[in-house]
């Protein structure tokens, strides 16, 4: 592996070999076509793939979804951006109810392989519309897969998987990781698989499960927990539905101990589903509650003072780890 | 704005017929399914479209097997005319195994690709969008197939609607929008609903032709249908055309529908569409006693059939509550 991309350019590379392999592969949204996307990532493909392929559309998320499952009945596998994650609520409706119940109600007849891809996430000064991370929310609703990939390598890998994936797919890209993120990418025809989590960092005095943006600050935390002799074992998802249930258990046999962290605010986020299933299903393993760090129950603030008040980062991980190594 | 092209059509005594086939059944069936709702035999999800019928079969008659249509929820017709057979769709009634949706759903939310049938949401308006990704994907593969997409003057004050008719105008899609103005979202009626007088006049502002017809005369239909189907074939993009019509039922078979006059239902009968075309047909020596004796028979038969067929259909299995949610 000698290549290194930008989690960023890792998207863009992973459309242009989809694209190129797989005629029924298209884009659509807000300014994707010659201008590139507001952050560059579709730059180029409207030059290689033309207005047919690459197709720039009005200010219109509910149809950009609903678009794309019409042509999906047809066969295609549209790619429909969402220019901020924020904007996806305009587009609920097409996604819960049309996109996620179809093959249910058709009887298991048709598939809609769509891929929403919603550029997500704080720490980029974007204030409240331009930093949500509304993963939970598609979550929670059947008949939809959700990925958040962390690194270049799985930025790829997983919308490769998720553009070949014959369910609708929320494909949430972090911004923060776009350009900060470097590294090796997939080649050739290798996806990574939905569904399977990364042990990111060896451990076994405790668990840290986390995905997107968060790997970096659970990573930096579990490092200085490591000089102090507490060794975390760091699990970044990946794939929060499916979510890799295996992974996190059998870390906890070895653990015994669970961190959550995620950067979506704390009531039903994913940290509760996962100590709901640890409490259901493993608790004779749990020396120690199992806690979590999050953003609190807010809005994601312009100012930066106070959006550094609610971001998970370095020094909270590493105190909710001492404390959980404490119990 | 520029009246639809008048396009001359022919129709052969058989073909009239069919026609006249179709309109008895569709009334037929819902009829039935409004006593079985009485019965406690069907659960709900009835919404007849009683009154309604000519827009359906004038839209739907002699259209291709591939070109798609994405009915609303009175169109039970519109998925006869299109193929579905009425044993299945009486099956999807009764909420068994042998229909669409396997009793997943009730009434017309499942399709059937391969017949050209998009099977919407509760969500009115939804189906729009959809409708313009399967005409988007018409235009791609350079076919002259066309998507026939249904709406009521309610749907019409929907997001949806407004996102889908201008994308569909700006791409100049082969897709035509049917509007099914009824005079009734459920209880509020269009005056309180809407400031103009024809949703014919909506589609200037997406810069293709928008027409008011008598929705009650399947003719007239039938041959708005056909400019339509010539302009959307040839690449002339979408056209709207506004059926205005009446629902004799309440909006579901538990509305007794008090917010309207029995003046206005009883003038809106008179207007009846079954007994139009009847008067048609015999002034034309298409039809006779005979000849109406016998396809009244075959629409009782029919229906009977469909209605024993589905209650001695098997129930679903509870293990499949949970199945068909992925591919």
């Amino acid at each position: 592996m000698s290549k290194e991309l930008s989690y960023l350019e890792a998207i863009r590379e992973a459309l242009l070999e989809e694209m190129r392999r797989d005629p029924k592969v298209f884009v659509l949204g807000e300014d994707v076509g010659p201008y590139g996307g507001a952050f560059g990532v579709t730059q180029g493909l409207s030059e290689e793939f033309g207005e047919t392929r690459v197709v720039d559309t009005p200010i219109s998320e509910s149809a950009i979804v609903g678009i794309s499952i019409g042509a999906a009945l047809r066969g295609y596998r549209p790619v429909a951006e969402m220019q901020f994650a924020d904007f996806i609520s305009c587009a609920f409706d097409q996604i819960v109810n049309q996109a996620a119940t179809l093959r249910y109600r058709y009887g298991g007849r048709a598939t809609v392989p769509i891929v929403v891809r919603a550029p997500s996430g704080g720490n980029v000064g974007g204030g409240l519309y331009h930093s949500q991370n509304p993963e939970a929310w598609f979550v929670h609703r059947p008949g939809l897969k959700v990925v958040a990939p962390s690194t270049a390598y799985d930025a790829k890998g997983l919308l490769k998987a998720a553009i070949r994936d014959d369910n609708p797919v929320i494909y949430m890209e972090h911004k923060y990781l776009y350009r900060r993120a470097k590294g090796p990418v997939p080649e050739g025809d290798e996806v990574v698989p939905i569904g399977v989590a990364a042990t990111r960092r060896d451990g076994s005095d405790a668990t840290l499960i986390t995905y997107g943006a968060m790997v970096v600050p659970s990573l930096e935390a579990a490092d200085r927990l490591s000089k102090e002799g507490v060794e975390v074992e760091v699990i970044d998802l990946r794939s929060l539905l499916p979510y890799d249930k295996d992974a996190i258990f059998a870390s906890l046999e070895k653990t015994n101990r669970v961190l959550v962290v995620h950067e979506d605010v704390k009531t039903l986020g994913i940290g509760a589903e996962i100590s709901a299933v640890i409490m259901e299903e493993r608790f004779e393993k749990l020396d120690a509650p199992v806690l979590r760090v999050t953003y609190p129950d807010t809005h994601p603030p312009f100012s930066h003072v106070l959006e550094a008040a609610n971001l998970p980062n370095g020094d909270r991980i590493a105190d909710a780890l001492r404390r959980l190594a404490a119990y | 704005m520029p009246p639809i092209k008048r396009t001359k059509f022919k129709l052969s005594p058989e073909q009239l017929l069919e026609m006249f086939y179709w309109l008895k059944l569709s009334r037929a069936f819902d009829e039935r399914l409004s006593i079985l709702v009485k019965q406690g035999k069907v659960r709900s999800g009835v919404y007849t479209g009683i009154g309604q019928e000519a827009i359906v079969v004038g839209t739907c008659y002699g259209l291709r097997k591939e070109d798609f249509i994405a009915p609303l929820h009175r169109d039970l017709g519109a998925f006869l005319v299109k193929g579905v057979e009425p044993r299945v769709m009486m099956s999807q009634m009764f909420a068994k195994t042998t229909g669409l949706s396997k009793g997943r759903d009730s009434a017309l939310h499942s399709g059937v690709t391969e017949l050209g049938i998009f099977g919407n949401t509760s969500m009115l308006g939804a189906n729009l969008p959809v409708a313009a990704g399967l005409a988007l994907t018409f235009k791609m593969e350079q076919t002259d197939n066309v998507v026939i997409a249904y709406f009521g003057e309610g749907a019409s004050n929907v997001g949806d609607f407004h996102e889908a008719l201008n994308f569909a105008g700006v791409q100049q899609l082969p897709v035509i929008f049917v509007c099914e103005n009824n005079q009734y979202a459920y209880s509020v009626p269009v005056e309180k609903s809407m400031a103009i007088d024809d949703v014919a006049d909506r589609a200037h502002s997406y810069g293709f032709d928008g027409v008011a017809i008598n929705g009650n005369d399947v003719l007239a239909v039938y041959q708005a249908t056909q400019g339509a189907l010539a302009r959307a074939r040839t690449g002339g993009g979408p056209t709207l055309i506004e059926c205005k019509t009446y629902r004799w039922h309440g909006h579901s078979e538990h509305d007794k529908a008090f917010y309207r006059s029995d003046e206005e239902l009883a003038m809106w009968k008179s207007r009846d569409p079954i007994p139009t075309f009847t008067t048609y047909l015999r002034a034309r020596h298409v039809l006779d006693d005979d000849k109406l004796k016998e396809i009244e028979g075959k629409v009782a038969a029919t229906i009977d059939d469909a209605v024993e067929f589905a209650m001695n259909a098997a129930d679903p299995s509870p293990e499949d509550a949970t199945t068909d949610l992925y591919a």
